[in-house]
């Protein structure tokens, strides 16, 4: 059985930083989406299921996934394929979707294609459709439960009033709920067996795509403005005698007219 | 003449669509038409007309008996290709947004999800949305023709329902059976919870260590009237609340007076759901704690004790 499962390299939203209300992402250390960490368990725990199975992991991105995917690779995934020209700089959700369909076609033997239900940056949950719709496949999406079994899988998925149970033959996409796994950390042997572990660097031109057709210039969202909103908090902490805080917590609520109804 | 087509599987987020696409629909000069696709599809046509629709496109096609993607996203295709669509609005709920993305594919088009704002400027349409976990607010336009965007619920009111009359076309449809097959679906516990609304809310997260602690906050909420509200792994890993009290970016965004957040850490995806509140308070056991700086006021403790001797001042006011 052959899964490939696509992984976004994001900057560590936690780290960064807003300045004039501008984003800066210069320090933020770059790590795989949460999310996507499922879909890479994931992928692992039905390889150990079923026994035979390869894992690709597949990544657009910036150049340090040459670094990054090294995590990836040591918590199971058996072979990568990045796709890090400079080419594919600034591609939106249509130009990511379209290099990573290709490179899904040039990888050739697929059953699954696991993606996070969304990538914790952008959220946008769109990848995975795209993909399913490119390869002509069924999609499978908000994924908590999964079972593969006899060519075919089994889903429960996550909607807003129910759980519902499907099924699907394969091939199809599959995009994990943040809920499915526990994410696995890597020991240090699958660490240093990891950088024995083939991965492969695809450019446009590999995946037979003219430059047009990626990066920015394939993009077909432009983004006007991207600002941090305007917030401030008064930031009192107190402290003291537990009585005391308590009391100078009730106290400001009460100045500022929020309590009672 | 162009047109904007409206879909979404729950009418009311669709009502909220139609209303606002009046707007939209004289800013650009289009018409404003809506798919009503699956089983009971044609009773419903009036009532998107009184919302403000031209013309409904209506199928009952076996085939989208239950929604998928996949099926709807090819109905949506053949309906927007036949009738000049050129912008293509659906709600963002969950099926929405797995919808939106696959229908855009398959017209060649750009899409934006989740979509909090959309307005016309210099006459284009410009969507609003979360980015960078929810950091930032990004304003986006869409390059191609076509265009598909995926719209929050309640991100636009219920217009005024008016006595107008449309026109019922009934389409015909070339779809394959869904290849995603439905065995069973079971029915979360009905919880109405109204967040959106309320005045004061305490979230609750997993600084709480078990289920059977619930009752501390709880009681905290009920001295201060006010509704409980949750972080993710609460409702979708231990199922602890419903996902109806989820706040943040994949749940609830509030904008109470007061909003209490309890053993919550304060990552982005949560705080981008309390942002409007008008008076926020943390208690935390870190004092490190990032919802610190997202609070007006904050107390560095264990809730196992700060709450009840809150809950207990509280009631002896
Ligand atoms: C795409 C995406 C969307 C998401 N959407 C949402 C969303 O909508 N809403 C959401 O909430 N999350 C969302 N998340 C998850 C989010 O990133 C965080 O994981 C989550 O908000 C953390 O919840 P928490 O603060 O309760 O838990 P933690 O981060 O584990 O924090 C627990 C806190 O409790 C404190 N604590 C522990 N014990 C005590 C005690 N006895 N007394 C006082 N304090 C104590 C700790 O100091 C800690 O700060 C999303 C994630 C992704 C990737
Ligand atoms: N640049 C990328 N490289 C590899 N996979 C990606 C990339 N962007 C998105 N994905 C996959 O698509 C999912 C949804 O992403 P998004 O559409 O951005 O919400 C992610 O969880 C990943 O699995």
């Amino acid at each position: 059985m052959n899964i490939i499962v696509c992984l976004k390299q994001i900057p560590d939203l936690q780290q960064i930083r807003i300045k004039e209300r501008k984003p800066i992402l210069e320090g933020a250390p770059l790590i795989f989406g949460d999310m996507d960490k499922n879909a890479l368990e994931e992928a692992v725990r039905i390889k150990e299921k079923v026994g035979e199975a390869k894992i690709t992991a597949l990544a657009l991105g910036p150049a340090k996934l040459k670094d990054g995917i090294k995590e990836a690779l040591a918590v199971g995934a058996d072979e990568a394929v990045l796709l890090m020209d400079p080419a594919f700089a600034g591609s939106d959700t249509v130009a990511t979707a379209k290099a990573l369909a290709k490179a899904i076609q040039k990888i050739g033997e697929y059953d699954l294609i696991l993606c996070g239900e969304g990538s914790t940056d952008s959220y946008s949950g769109q990848v995975g459709p795209r993909l399913a719709e490119m390869l002509d496949l069924p999609q499978i999406t908000y994924v908590r439960e999964l079972e593969v079994k006899d060519g075919k899988i089994q889903a429960v998925r996550n909607m807003e009033e129910s759980f519902e149970v499907v099924e699907a033959d394969l091939p199809a996409v599959v995009t994990v709920a943040a809920e499915i796994n526990e994410p696995r950390l890597a020991s240090l042997r699958q660490i240093l067996q990891a950088a024995r572990k083939p991965v492969q660097e695809w450019t446009p031109a590999d995946l037979g795509l003219a430059e047009e057709e990626v990066g920015e210039k394939g993009a077909a969202v432009e983004v006007l403005s991207n600002l941090a909103p305007e917030e401030e908090r008064k930031q009192v902490i107190f402290s003291g005698e537990l009585d005391e805080i308590v009391d100078g917590l009730v106290d400001a609520l009460t100045k500022e007219g929020v309590l009672g109804r | 003449m162009a047109e904007i087509l409206v879909f979404c599987e729950k009418d009311d987020v669709a009502f909220e669509l139609v209303s606002k696409g009046k707007e939209f629909k004289d800013a650009l000069g289009m018409n404003l038409a809506a798919a009503l696709l699956g089983k009971g599809a044609a009773g419903k046509a009036d009532e998107y007309f009184a919302y403000g629709a031209d013309k409904v496109y209506v199928s009952e096609d076996a085939a989208l008996a239950d929604f998928t993607a996949e099926v709807y996203a090819e109905a949506l295709y053949q309906i927007a290709q036949k009738n000049g669509t050129e912008v293509l609005l659906v709600g963002s709920t969950k099926r929405g947004k797995e919808l939106a993305p696959r229908v855009a594919q398959k017209l060649g088009a750009g899409c934006i999800t989740d979509a909090n704002d959309v307005r016309v400027e210099d006459g284009k349409l410009v969507a609003d949305r979360y980015a960078l976990g929810g950091n930032t607010v990004s304003s986006e336009t869409i390059k191609t023709p076509q265009k598909v965007i995926a719209v929050m619920p309640k991100t636009f009111e219920l217009g005024a329902k008016e006595a107008k009359q449309g026109e019922v076309v009934d389409v015909a449809l070339d779809l394959k059976e869904p290849r995603t097959r439905i065995l069973e679906r079971r029915e979360k516990a009905g919880e109405t919870v109204n967040l959106e609304e309320a005045e004061a809310i305490v979230c609750i997260g997993r600084g709480l260590e078990k289920k059977e602690d619930l009752g501390i906050v709880e009681e905290l909420a009920k001295t201060l009237g006010a509704e409980l509200g949750c972080t993710k792994s609460l409702c979708t890993d231990w199922e602890w609340l419903s996902e109806e009290r989820l706040v943040g970016l994949s749940g609830k965004k509030v904008s109470p007076r007061l909003c209490v957040s309890v053993g919550i850490s304060g990552q982005i995806q949560y705080t981008v759901g309390i942002r409007g509140a008008r008076i926020t308070v943390a208690i935390n056991k870190d004092e490190n704690a990032p919802i610190f700086a997202m609070s007006d006021y904050g107390i560095v403790g264990d809730l196992y004790e700060v709450v009840p001797k809150l809950t207990e001042k509280l009631k002896s006011l």
